[in-house]
């Protein structure tokens, strides 16, 4: 019979990932490239919301997205529609997108000449909270027909992020979102969380999440 | 399925452990998942099963799954109590401010290697 040793591991399945997001954070740093993970349900408005950004951004700062989904190309079609440069990254089946994932995108995309870079993730409030990607800072967009309890249900996604974006505000009359709720449950669970409202359609809003971006780069570039 | 892409990092992890080690088979692994955690213990160990077939030194290797109890601590009267009964509210007095002690980590124990 064969002998078995033990070997004892006590490693969080995330810590490889972990140290390789921290790793690629300090590459991104050194290249002054800010790279922003943007995460939310399929269908919260995620890319009519950078078109809105790049347009607001596009006089200013260098600005890239890559596209992450399972399948087809249509949100990088979209973004290159508008004149951004934009790479389509498919996940071969998986919800999320890891820190090395994330650096093979990079390396793909090419992003020497860019100061902000999106990473727009795989919709899914679940799988993508898990995995650091190495971004800089993490953000959330919600919209009003998910309903306001969502921070109640995927806690993670909004202990993660260091931003709320509450899109399709131009329809809240239609739905029973409550908009004093969605703020109390997502600050019980994340108390430094900035929250903006905004419609990516009307463009209400848009300008001081655009300013957000705007500070954010700055200060990880300077 | 989000099981699968914990998997594939579970697997990454054994196997650099078992170069590191020196091991050429695995008979099985231990790990503990919290009850908190966004993984379901069940199809953990589906995707496992069939996600070890392709592997070498980790071929037919087995899963065995540990639970780690949920506690959340409560910051305003001390008190732990079981975070799947009571949630985010402490039972005890009603506060909000209370803070997850265990319960959301996904952790290899240990690995039997074949020597």
């Amino acid at each position: 019979m064969d002998k078995i040793r033990i070997i004892e591991v006590k490693e969080s399945v995330f810590s490889d990932n972990n140290k390789d997001a921290d790793k690629l954070r300090n590459e991104l740093k050194r290249e002054k490239t800010f790279l922003l993970n943007l995460m939310s349900s399929p269908g919260s408005g995620k890319t009519t919301f950078l078109k809105g950004i790049a347009s607001r951004l596009k006089d200013k700062i260098n600005m890239g997205v890559m596209e992450a989904d399972i399948d087809s190309d249509v949100d990088a079609m979209a973004m290159a529609s508008c004149g951004v440069r934009s790479i389509q990254l498919h996940t071969g089946g998986m919800c999320h997108l890891d820190a090395s994932m994330t650096r093979q995108g990079l390396e793909e995309f090419g992003t020497k000449d860019l100061d902000l870079v999106v990473l727009e993730n795989v919709g899914n409030l679940v799988c993508p909270a898990e995995f650091d990607t190495g971004s800089v800072k993490n953000a959330v967009i919600l919209s009003i027909p998910e309903g306001h309890d969502k921070p109640l249900k995927y806690p993670l996604m909004f202990q993660v992020a260091h931003a709320l974006i509450i899109n399709k505000i131009d329809v809240l009359q239609y739905f029973d979102f409550d908009i004093e709720k969605v703020k109390e449950y997502a600050l019980m669970r994340n108390p430094n969380l900035k929250i903006f409202l905004v419609s990516a359609k009307t463009g209400e809003g848009m300008d001081e999440v655009s300013s957000w971006f705007e500070e954010e780069v700055k200060e990880w570039c300077k | 399925m989000h099981e699968l892409g914990v998997v594939f990092h579970t697997l990454d992890t054994v196997k650099r452990i078992a170069e590191e080690n020196n091991v050429k088979r695995v008979a099985s692994i231990t790990v503990e998942i919290g009850e908190v955690s966004t993984v379901i213990p069940d199809l953990f160990e589906d995707c496992w099963n069939w996600a070890v077939k392709k592997e070498t030194v980790l071929k037919d290797a087995g899963v065995k799954i540990e639970r780690i109890p949920a506690l959340t601590y409560c910051e305003d009267c001390k008190k732990e109590y079981g975070t799947l009964e009571y949630g985010k509210v402490c039972p005890y007095c009603g506060s909000g401010r209370t803070y997850l002690l265990q319960g959301n980590e996904i952790i290899i124990k240990e690995i039997e290697a074949i020597e």
